[in-house]
């Protein structure tokens, strides 16, 4: 098997691909033309510069470079969460809850997977630690920014039911039992489904960079089931986590509902 | 019993007020006054400085769940969280029978239990409310506005139900528009008046700040 790399000629190519939506902008008046630029410059430009850092790292192998550039993944990605709701937590809070779970999660999957099942040595090894860290945390990270949009969103709509709830003398976690049962299945719906499509539907992703790579596709799968599972299992602690987390986050230790914790509903 | 030591709600001055065993108090009050954010705040579902003692317990010193077993609040818009009825109401032989003696009392036909909650009429799903309120029996009942939905007749059968929750001794407060309803109903009667937040001398007098004395003068029984 070999391996053919790609040259920059190859990726202008490429983006000559980027005329057809420039197209569509165009011939349905969309607009997006300048979104559109952006964003593909910015997607090129992300991509390369972590290919450098990953390079620059991976040569290092050293626990902290590692730890830190996770750091920042985690950061993001909890960044990222908040930034999905439509009504958010008012303060420091959803971004500790968002971070402070992929944290949990990232640590707990990624640290599963490399001591317990791959086994590199050393452990630490970027090569291995990062890449599986963040599929986790892309995953983790979906799953919670459903769960917590979708609790806060029914705990709005469902006041006067978990009021009345509260009113017959339920504590918090009962009265909004309906709505976290309601969150909690929207955030695991999204990996539940592409467990149930891949392979058929669709070609996971890293699974597809390995065998591009040269890898046996038999090999590829296997890593590819071993990230399926790593991936749900992280997901649902996370999105558990979460839930539970934006109950506390809404209600007080009166077992009140607090929805003057969130900030209206953005336009 | 329910007695209430300088609770401080939004804008209003401090209330100090007690509603005794067997005693109706009837809150008045123009839209925006507070006398539902008072309500809610007695039953602890808002948070407010001050004490509130129910037969020698007192809130902050009571767990949630259990005050609110004290002091029952209705909401004027209460809300269902099952399909039916008969899902959100405790099912237990007692409560049952409970259930059906109170719904019978109502006018509510016990096949209402098995509709749908949303092909309910608003009367109808207001005087379930009530009948879910009122199953365990708390000492306290603290009702917003449960006769708005419905017709006289109705209306007549809400009170004569929470006249035999007075006779069984408990305290009701009842937040009411309705001038005759407070006529036959209050022993006590509190009225909240917004506090004028424009500095405009000359309004003050159509906008009278309550104070704590002006308080307990409003408390004098009507009988």
């Amino acid at each position: 098997m070999t391996y053919v790399p790609l040259d920059i000629s190859d990726l202008v190519v490429a983006a000559s691909l980027m005329l057809i939506n420039g197209l569509v902008s165009w011939a349905f008046a969309l607009k997006l033309e300048r979104t559109l630029f952006i964003n593909s410059v910015r997607m090129a430009l992300q991509l390369a510069m972590i290919g450098f850092v990953l390079k620059w790292i991976f040569a290092q192998t050293s626990p902290v470079w590692t730890a830190g550039l996770a750091t920042i993944m985690i950061l993001v990605a909890g960044y990222e969460i908040v930034s999905r709701l439509s009504r958010r937590p008012k303060g420091f809070s959803a971004y500790l809850l968002g971070s402070g779970t992929l944290f949990l999660v990232g640590t707990l999957g990624t640290g599963f997977a490399v001591l317990g099942i791959i086994g590199p040595d050393p452990w630490y090894q970027p090569r291995y630690v990062l890449p599986i860290l963040g599929m986790v945390l892309g995953n983790a990270m979906t799953g919670i920014a459903l769960t917590t949009s979708t609790l806060f969103e029914s705990a709005n709509r469902d006041r006067t039911a978990i009021e009345a709830r509260l009113s017959l003398g339920a504590n918090r976690f009962s009265a909004m039992g309906e709505t976290l049962r309601l969150s909690l299945r929207t955030g695991l719906m999204p990996i539940l489904n592409a467990m149930a499509a891949s392979g058929i539907v669709s070609l996971p992703g890293m699974m597809t960079g390995q065998i591009l790579a040269g890898l046996d596709p038999i090999e590829a799968t296997k890593y590819q089931i071993m990230i399926m599972f790593l991936i749900a299992g992280a997901t649902a602690l996370g999105v558990v986590i979460a839930g539970y987390a934006g109950v506390l986050l809404i209600t007080d230790n009166r077992h009140r509902l607090r929805l003057d914790r969130l900030h209206p509903a953005k336009a | 019993m329910i007695r209430v030591d300088k609770l401080k709600i939004a804008n209003l001055p401090a209330l100090s007020f007690e509603v005794g065993d067997g005693e109706c108090m009837v809150i008045e009050g123009p839209s925006g006054s507070g006398k539902t954010r008072l309500a809610r705040a007695l039953a602890d579902l808002e948070p407010a400085q001050g004490h509130i003692f129910v037969n020698g317990a007192e809130r902050l010193e009571t767990p949630a769940p259990a005050w609110r077993h004290f002091v029952r609040y209705l909401s004027a818009e209460p809300g269902w969280w099952t399909d039916t009825p008969r899902e959100g109401l405790p099912m237990d032989p007692k409560s049952e029978a409970q259930v059906l003696r109170l719904m019978a009392s109502l006018n509510l036909d016990p096949q209402l239990l098995d509709k749908p909650v949303s092909v309910l009429s608003t009367g109808e799903r207001q005087r379930l409310a009530l009948v879910r309120a009122l199953i365990d029996d708390p000492p306290v009942l603290v009702l917003d506005e449960p006769t708005s939905a419905l017709d006289q007749r109705n209306t007549a059968l809400v009170e004569e139900v929470l006249r035999y929750q007075l006779i069984n001794s408990r305290s009701v407060l009842l937040i009411s528009h309705d001038r005759d309803q407070v006529a036959r109903m209050a022993d006590l009667r509190l009225q909240l008046a917004p506090v004028d937040e424009t500095p405009d001398s000359a309004r003050q007098t159509t906008s009278p700040i309550l104070s704590d004395t002006q308080t307990s003068q409003l408390s004098a029984p009507q009988k």
